[in-house]
């Protein structure tokens, strides 16, 4: 183990970096003492080196998943004349942080930014509402053809949408939402997927509930509004990450039905941009860099959730 | 049997029927219709330039003598190569992230963000890092693994490649998750009764971990099919609409983006989207019956 040595200084170095992590490490800290308290007699030789090669692998793990991020970054950070440097510069000295403002001067930034917000925003609300008003009478009312409407809305899983785009640009066209913002949203403002997923929240809430609020004589409204949406909460936390990431992630749409490139949001904005600004990469970088910071904060804040979400989703 | 239900039923139902209005009906006309209509779509000519007209089967005869098409759904399959490589890697990860280490919620989060990012942004990074003057050359230079310098870009036999290490990057975090959940959904009471009963770990290995984390292998894997099919949006950044350089990134969806809203040759493209749905079809439905012999009603 000749590597022994740098890997504990990575270790350390992780350590204090993870530490601005409260919650995180908060929970490590409770299972750390749990295990101490189980467990009184030294750990072993075969113990420690089996946790260095594992944190080895982790932190070289880590660094395959960020650097390409890390290397952006590093990139956004240098002026032009270092970007061709040989060999290149992994920590970019001197440090130029006027990329950073100067594409705001160069590209309309915060229109992409305003775009993207009010993209995202539309579509996320858009789907939560209908998403949810279509799949409690799926769940929870008795009316006629029930079965027939959840089997029909199930069945485009499965059947291919061979045209799809195709026709929803022309039928885009038609209703002249063309280069409008509606025309981004409006064909993903309900996904099935989004229906399937509430409509097995709303079948878990017991009856109890639905019956004390008929006893009240609430209005089958209020029943749905103040009873049945607060409990399916964690099914619409999903559904809001979900589209957030997806609309805010969307290019190729708004590529299409977009013909003003002010209107971009954007991931459109940047792949328009990368063509245009190919000289100067740094700004390339730090107008990507920018355009990730926000879902990257949003998933830091919101992980645990997105990461329940994902694997619940996918689980079913 | 309208008729059966009381008053009140009835204005129970009319309730849903008011709730359910405006997402039906969106998915009427943005799902069903596509779907009711892309398929008579590729029966005509349907572009911006002529009177529309019902042309038989003649697209997908065009489709079948297209050097593009051939060439696109070759590189299509090629890239479902790249599933088992996801499969196995993530598999992996999520055996190092399920060990009780400290920090290890910290790797986890750090290996899920390259999901949550933009391909634009993630393909633009890689891109600027397969120059030839870029990272990657000077990091295998360094290692000694090349003498000159590769331009993955540019050179046709390294450019699907090039894509490919990307989508499998990005992935990678999200079945990280899937499995890892996987992983820990298998009771550790089965694998310490084995271990009590002398299987040594190999034993545990082959004949509880792996049989238990099958389904999600499986459930895995179609995703992964699909989306190797539908792959997108790092083409388009990092090569553009057509595939470049010569039809060596060329995969389906990019040609029928570059057919549909290039060419606007509409009839045509749903000619071949209408191929590709049927292999698509054929594929998931194949994957489907070993999942539900796999057993998807899961051991829980």
């Amino acid at each position: 183990m000749s590597n022994a040595t740098p890997n504990r200084g990575i270790e350390r170095a992780e350590r204090t970096s993870a530490a601005d992590e409260a919650g995180q490490s908060r929970q490590t800290r409770q299972s750390r003492q749990s295990r101490q308290s189980r467990s009184s007699r030294p750990v072993s030789l075969r113990k420690i080196i089996s946790a260095i090669i594992v944190y080895a692998l982790l932190v070289f793990t880590a660094l395959l998943c960020l650097g390409p991020f890390l290397w952006l970054l590093s990139t956004s950070l240098k002026v032009n004349a270092n970007v061709y440097k040989f060999p290149p510069q992994l920590i970019p000295w001197p440090m130029n942080f006027k990329n950073f403002s100067d594409v705001f001067h160069i590209m309309p930034l915060w229109t992409y930014i305003k775009n993207t917000i009010l993209m995202t925003g539309m579509g996320v609300l858009l789907n939560v509402v209908i998403c949810t008003m279509t799949a409690y009478p799926l769940a929870r009312i008795v009316f006629p053809a029930r079965n027939f409407v959840f089997y029909a809305i199930v069945s485009t899983m499965i059947l291919p949408n061979a045209a799809g785009m195709i026709v929803n640009f022309i039928i885009i066209q038609k209703l002249h939402l063309y280069n409008t913002l509606l025309g981004i949203v409006l064909p993903s403002a309900v996904s099935v997927f989004n229906i399937f997923l509430l409509r097995q929240a709303f079948i878990t809430i017991p009856n109890d509930m639905e019956y004390s609020g008929r006893i009240d004589g609430a209005s089958e409204f209020r029943i749905f509004w103040n009873i049945m949406v607060p409990m399916v909460r964690p099914a619409i936390a999903t559904v809001v990450i979900f589209d957030f990431m997806a609309f805010w992630n969307s290019m190729i749409w708004p590529i299409i039905i977009l013909d003003d490139k002010e209107k971009y949001p954007l991931a459109a904005a940047l792949q328009y941009l990368q063509g245009n600004l190919s000289y100067n990469f740094p700004y390339i970088a730090a107008g990507t860099i920018i355009s990730v910071i926000p879902i990257i904060i949003i998933f830091l804040i919101l992980q645990k959730q997105f990461i329940n979400g994902m694997v619940g989703a996918v689980k079913g | 049997m309208a008729a059966k239900l009381s008053k009140q039923q009835k204005s129970r139902a009319g309730f849903a029927y008011l709730m359910i209005a405006p997402g039906v009906l969106l998915l009427i006309v943005f799902t069903f219709y596509p779907i009711v209509y892309g398929l008579p779509l590729a029966f005509t000519n349907y572009s911006a330039l002529d009177t529309t007209k019902w042309i038989g089967l003649k697209n997908f005869h065009r489709a079948f003598s297209d050097p593009d098409f051939y060439v696109s759904l070759k590189n299509s399959l090629i890239y479902v190569v790249v599933v088992p490589i996801i499969q196995i890697i993530a598999i992996l990860m999520a055996v190092l992230v399920n060990t009780k280490l400290r920090f290890v919620g910290f790797f986890r989060v750090a290996y899920f963000i390259p999901v949550v990012t933009s391909m634009v942004a993630a393909a633009i990074a890689w891109k600027w890092m397969y120059e030839e003057t870029g990272i990657l050359n000077y990091i295998l230079r360094t290692l000694g693994l090349t003498h000159h310098d590769i331009a993955f870009m540019v050179e046709p036999k390294y450019a699907l490649a090039g894509v490919m290490l990307v989508t499998i990057w990005k992935g990678l975090g999200y079945y990280m998750m899937i499995y890892l959940a996987g992983l820990q959904s298998i009771p550790s009471e089965l694998q310490e009764a084995a271990r009590i009963d002398g299987a040594n770990r190999m034993q545990v290995i082959r004949l509880i971990t792996i049989p238990l984390l099958m389904p999600f292998v499986l459930l895995c894997s179609l995703l992964s099919v699909m989306g190797a099919i539908r792959v997108f949006d790092e083409i388009f950044v990092m090569h553009g609409p057509k595939g470049d350089p010569i039809n060596s990134t060329l995969v389906t969806s990019v040609y029928t983006y570059k057919v549909a809203f290039q060419d606007f040759d509409f009839g045509y493209a749903a000619a071949i989207g209408l191929v590709v749905a049927l292999i698509i079809l054929v594929f998931s439905l194949f994957m489907f019956r070993y999942t539900r012999k796999g057993g998807l009603t899961y051991y829980e």
